[in-house]
């Protein structure tokens, strides 16, 4: 039984972070993720951990890069601008094979944009973001509970695969305070990190470690192939093995919103709104926006569902349904064009979902 | 100083660094490229103060980075003027760690001038070693930050005009500025003198750093024959008419405690 902690998401995933023992935070500011900068100055020297204000996000992924590679559970936060800024960086990570975690508190785009919520780097995310072949589990949390919980997943998970990690939150779950239950949660044994550059002397072997982004000339793989081939294997493992996602009312639904992250929320009362009205409304949330639930959507296509995707951006995900019911089902979308009021602090709320849930229907 | 290099000048210059990777698995340095000379100096001086077991390089993108083949040491390789990053984290997490970064130029003062000035900033007790040879090396001898005025670069083919271009940045002066900074000095391989007091200066850069003191930071002259389109023996020569002019030769600071 873990400790009831009245707080917000930001605040959450500082907790589940000390949780999965990480050691070391390094941040810049940029709202609306301050808290979680802020939470780690406040709380980490208290732990006797680390955290270091870095001179921008560029600083922050890389020193987040030199801690990864001495073999340290660390983390960063960023806000959509500073995400672009480290995506070089994160390709960088990928190829070196660098075990940690960024949450990245989604803002509005594109450029300096709004400061305020929005769902609009979905495509950043979950295609990678940097250049190359690359792809990182990107795990979206709805509620203060899950931003506590998802980043001790995503700790595990950046181990098992020595990949980086991303939890992508928005600005609502970040500021949403809810009543919690901060618990450590145990997932099981990591690999030893024996690659890890932490000093020829501490290691058993006494021989040096590289740690290369780049050339592999000395090291990992015999050649590019088999490098890329091992890349390719680690992508499908994490496809196979990782995919979550949370249904709700979907076995009797004719119709299934799918939407993560805030407007998950908003459209599950828009489900019970429905519900109330005899109309069989169901939820796909996907917890992991990649891996992606392809496979449900597309049974649920074919056996005649209809769907109706709810993000806050121009429409993104809502090419990833598509993809996944292959032509066999209409798929309605529900966008940041939807907001109640025009300006940024315009929100998709669940009357207007329950309006196209009765249009559609 | 001048004492301990009578003694020891025989192995320096017939010995070989027991630092050095055994088998060095491809020799990719140009003909009268410096860069070699900076692993011995680098190698020596860890093996001198005996700290290699404890020692990260951190090498930057450029020809900076082939030092991870030559170098028996823990190296950590990452993206383009990001070393004194890397570094920072690297250190953070194992403070008895001594943490070095090697890096170009262009490394240094173009691309990665954003990192350089956070670790000044934070006076992270890391040592930064910047291989000036005033070209962007590995691309073929584009102009660098410091190029100096007038110099032939494939990006200035008429000359570094400095009304359009501005003039070449002084980076062990300008480190020199900085409260985070214990050491900044700027040496030289074009003779046995100057590689000499260069491994000096390393030294003292490295010492810094396992008295906790502050940033440590040491420039050196290099040639770069094949992208100056000169004989090595003819960019010994410009170094010390043309560069050493324009970067002097000397510590520009050193202290023993910041504040």
């Amino acid at each position: 039984m873990g400790e009831r902690m009245f707080i917000e998401g930001n605040v959450a995933i500082g907790w589940g972070a000390a949780k999965a023992d990480c050691q070391a935070f390094f941040g810049y500011p940029i709202t609306p993720q301050n808290e979680i900068t802020e939470w780690f100055a406040r709380e980490f020297p208290k732990m006797g951990r680390i955290f270091v204000q870095s001179q921008s996000e560029l600083g922050s992924i890389n020193i987040l890069y030199g801690a990864a590679a001495a073999g340290v559970r660390a983390m960063t936060s960023t806000s959509s601008p500073g995400w672009s800024l480290m995506q070089e960086t994160v390709s960088d990570m990928a190829n070196a094979e660098l075990p940690c975690v960024i949450v990245h508190v989604q803002r509005a785009g594109p450029g300096g944009g709004p400061i305020r919520h929005a769902q609009q780097d979905y495509f950043q995310c979950t295609r990678g973001g940097g250049h190359g072949d690359y792809r990182n589990i990107v795990l979206a949390p709805a509620s203060s509970q899950e931003c506590c919980d998802l980043v001790q997943l995503a700790f595990y998970l950046a181990d098992k695969y020595r990949n980086p990690v991303i939890v992508m939150s928005d600005a609502i779950i970040g500021r949403l305070r809810e009543t919690i239950e901060v618990r450590k949660i145990e997932f099981g044994p990591v690999p030893d990190k024996d690659w890890a550059a932490r000093g020829r002397g501490r290691h058993k072997d006494n021989k040096r470690r590289v740690v290369d982004h780049s050339s592999d000339l000395f090291g990992r793989d015999p050649n590019y192939r088999t490098f890329l081939q091992r890349l390719d294997q680690k992508v499908r493992q994490m496809q196979e093995s990782e995919l979550q996602y949370e249904s709700y009312k979907i076995d009797d639904a004719e119709l299934i919103l799918v939407a993560y992250g805030y407007t998950a929320r908003v459209s599950k009362e828009a489900v019970n709104m429905a519900r109330a009205e005899g109309i069989r409304a169901g939820l796909i949330r996907p917890i992991t926006i990649w891996p992606f639930p392809y496979k449900v959507i597309g049974e649920k296509a074919r056996q005649g569902c209809k769907f109706l995707v709810v993000e806050d951006c121009l429409g993104q995900m809502v090419e990833d349904v598509r993809f996944a019911v292959e032509g066999c089902a209409d798929v309605h979308l529900v966008s940041i064009l939807d907001r109640h009021i025009p300006t940024d602090g315009g929100m998709i709320l669940p009357g207007k979902v329950f309006d196209k849930i009765r249009q559609i229907k | 100083m001048g004492k301990e290099t009578k003694i020891v000048t025989r192995e320096r210059v017939a010995g070989r660094q027991k630092l050095l990777v055994p088998q060095i698995a491809g020799f990719v340095y140009c003909p009268g490229c410096h860069e070699p000379l900076a692993a011995r100096a680098i190698a020596d001086v860890l093996e001198e103060l005996g700290i290699g077991d404890r020692t990260l390089g951190v090498f930057g993108i450029g020809c900076s980075s082939f030092l991870l083949g030559i170098l028996d040491i823990d190296v950590v390789l990452g993206p383009h003027g990001r070393p004194p990053d890397m570094a920072t984290g690297l250190k953070r997490v194992y403070p008895d760690n001594i943490v070095f970064t090697v890096q170009g130029d262009g490394d240094l003062m173009s691309i990665g001038a954003d990192p350089l000035l956070g670790a000044l900033t934070r006076a992270e007790k890391i040592t930064i070693i910047m291989l000036n040879n005033a070209v962007y090396g590995t691309t073929g001898g584009q102009m660098a930050p410091t190029s100096l005025a007038g110099q032939v670069t494939t990006t200035t083919p008429g000359g570094r005009d400095i009304a359009h271009f501005g003039f070449p940045a002084h980076a062990a002066e300008m480190i020199a500025t900085f409260k985070g900074a214990a050491y900044s000095a700027r040496g030289a391989f074009n003779t046995p003198y100057n590689y000499e007091r260069t491994r000096g200066y390393i030294k003292t850069a490295f010492r810094k750093q396992m008295d906790s003191v502050g940033l440590s930071f040491v420039e050196i002259l290099c040639a770069c024959p094949a992208n100056w389109r000169m004989s090595p023996i003819d960019s010994l020569k410009w170094i010390e008419e043309k560069m050493i002019p324009e970067f002097p030769l000397s510590e520009f600071k050193n202290v023993d405690r910041i504040e």
